[in-house]
């Protein structure tokens, strides 16, 4: 690890929402260029702590600092990928004109938006969405969809990409080369990303440490210390089991075990509207 | 009687500048109607103008500044109270029904010309005072100044209310300000096309905009176009006739847009 002044940092962070404590006493350090992975059961405050980050929510306790200073609000320097809802048919928007807003949409007044248009047609293509970035946002696919949020996360050049939940609703093959965009990008710009997820095999190759969360208590360590039976035993209270198949991490005790197996997934994909 | 001749006088004159400033502030707001999903907003601001209106001409025989007066305060309510999305065409329900009561109220004390009534639901262009155009011009400037200046976060908090928040766009504030916007711009068409036709010119444009091209600058600009073709082929229509009111023609341009979009759809 280099020896950078951390872009994420967590002193002691607590977080109450609704009388109920979400999580405690966390203390949490990212460097430039780190992969780190959120994993803990629905409502364990995953993300709410994205929503820290950005600004939108204040810690009940402990302090939080993004690229040295106190989270605001409108920080540009932050990429940001929301849980997957589906764009409205109503929407009058293409593709490139989403991309387009994460660049500038926070602008008032009247711009020339010709040096962007050159930005937004880099930023769409690195993600392999050109032959379809010019139709209306509201008729093109989920995974579609999702590939122009990450065009939109890209856009802007950020050093910290957080990431809500980016490959649910994805095939297979979209979540590798997904996943494969974002790490590109992040060795090449030294981003650090922040990457919420249910699912973390696609992600493992990535990966350089785990935060996990449940019941109120964290552990973050690398994927090998994390993802072992005894840790995650301590971690819920109750008897968790660690699998290793075929190269693949099953996850079995947990209240959304179900959620790391295919068939469950393939029911959230229902939801949110078929890949083709 | 020829149509040139009512061109060369001022009532006529002024009825189109009117018409196309009214269409162009429709046919901007329009697109973010239909993203925001707020067709009953306008439909109940637009009603409520009515209250305002019967409330002005009882009390100041002045129904347009009546009008204004009850759509920000329509505007303030319906801010304060429907905050919820889901919880806000139930609110405008509310308000919508009562206020209706009260304009009947009004209208009942009132003992003036009774076409005063019916223009007001059915518009009526031509009998507008040149102070109350001045009041008009005036809203109508105001509304496209400021839909230029808020044009692009307000399409941002449209499209993309969580990411725009993250990057710093104030998506409630916009929102207030865009519905003071719609409750000034609707109560500027109420005076051409009255407050029960409004949705001709405030949602039909960008409906058949959306249904022919793509882009937020397309959809637009095609809807700027619609409304003012509306409008002001319907005021024309109007003079030649002689007899009909514009209002008729307007709504029926409008909706034949719509059906010809309905009929050449290439995006829907």
């Amino acid at each position: 690890m280099n020896s950078q002044n951390p872009v994420i940092q967590l002193e002691n962070a607590s977080l109450e929402r609704g009388g109920r404590h979400l999580w405690r006493g966390l203390d949490l350090s990212v460097k430039p260029g780190e992969f780190i992975a959120i994993l803990g059961p629905n409502g364990a405050g995953k993300t709410s702590l994205l929503k820290v980050l950005l600004g939108l929510l204040p810690l009940s306790s402990g302090i939080a600092s993004v690229s040295g200073q106190p989270p605001r609000r409108g920080n540009q320097r932050i990429g940001y990928i929301p849980q997957l809802k589906r764009f409205d048919d109503s929407l009058p928007v293409r593709g490139i004109d989403l991309v387009e807003l994460g660049l500038n949409g926070y602008r008032f007044g009247i711009h020339n938006h010709r040096k962007a248009t050159a930005q937004v047609a880099k930023a769409v293509t690195a993600v392999g969405a050109k032959s379809y970035a010019t139709q209306p946002i509201g008729r093109l696919s989920g995974g579609e969809q999702q590939r122009l949020r990450i065009a939109q996360a890209l856009v802007g050049q950020p050093d910290i990409l957080l990431c809500d939940e980016p490959l649910l609703s994805l095939d297979l093959a979209s979540q590798n080369s997904i996943t494969a965009r974002l790490d590109r990008y992040r060795q090449r710009n030294e981003a650090a990303i922040l990457f919420v997820t249910h699912e973390v095999n696609p992600i493992l190759p990535y990966v350089d440490r785990i935060l996990y969360v449940a019941n109120g208590r964290w552990v973050i360590d690398s994927p090998d210390r994390v993802l072992q039976s005894d840790t995650l035993t301590g971690l819920y209270g109750t008897p968790v089991e660690v699998l290793r198949v075929h190269g693949r991490v099953l996850i079995v005790g947990t209240e959304d075990e179900a959620l790391t197996t295919a068939g469950a997934h393939h029911a959230h994909e229902k939801d949110i509207g078929d890949e083709h | 009687m020829s149509i040139d001749l009512y061109l060369n006088q001022a009532f006529a004159q002024h009825a189109l500048l009117a018409a196309g400033l009214v269409s162009i502030a429709c046919g901007l707001i329009s697109p973010f109607v239909v993203a925001r999903g707020m067709a009953f907003a306008v439909h109940g601001t637009s009603e409520l103008a009515f209250t305002g209106a019967a409330a002005g001409l009882l009390v100041a025989h002045n129904p347009v500044a009546g009008a204004f007066a009850g759509a920000l305060v329509v505007a303030t309510v319906l801010g304060t109270l429907g905050n919820k999305e889901h919880e806000r065409d139930s609110t405008i329900g509310v308000i919508l029904a009562f206020g209706l009561g009260l304009g009947v109220l009004f209208l009942s004390y009132y003992h003036g010309f009774a076409t005063q009534a019916t223009n007001i639901l059915f518009g009526n262009i031509f009998g507008v005072s040149n102070d109350q155009l001045l009041v008009l011009v005036t809203v109508c400037v105001g509304v496209l100044l400021a839909m230029l200046y808020i044009y692009r976060p307000l399409l941002f908090a449209s499209v993309d209310p969580e990411v725009a928040e993250a990057k710093g766009v104030p998506v409630r504030a916009l929102g207030l300000v865009f519905l003071f916007i719609l409750a000034l711009t609707v109560t500027s068409a109420a005076q051409i096309v009255g407050t029960l036709l409004v949705l001709s010119l405030a949602i039909t444009p960008a409906a058949a905009a959306q249904r022919l091209t793509t882009g937020p600058f397309a959809i637009t600009m095609l809807s700027v176009l619609f409304a003012l073709s509306a409008s002001v082929g319907g005021i024309l229509a109007s003079l030649a006739s002689g007899t009909v009111k514009p209002s008729i023609f307007v709504t029926s341009i409008s909706f034949a847009i719509y059906i010809f979009a309905r009929t050449f759809t290439r995006f829907a």
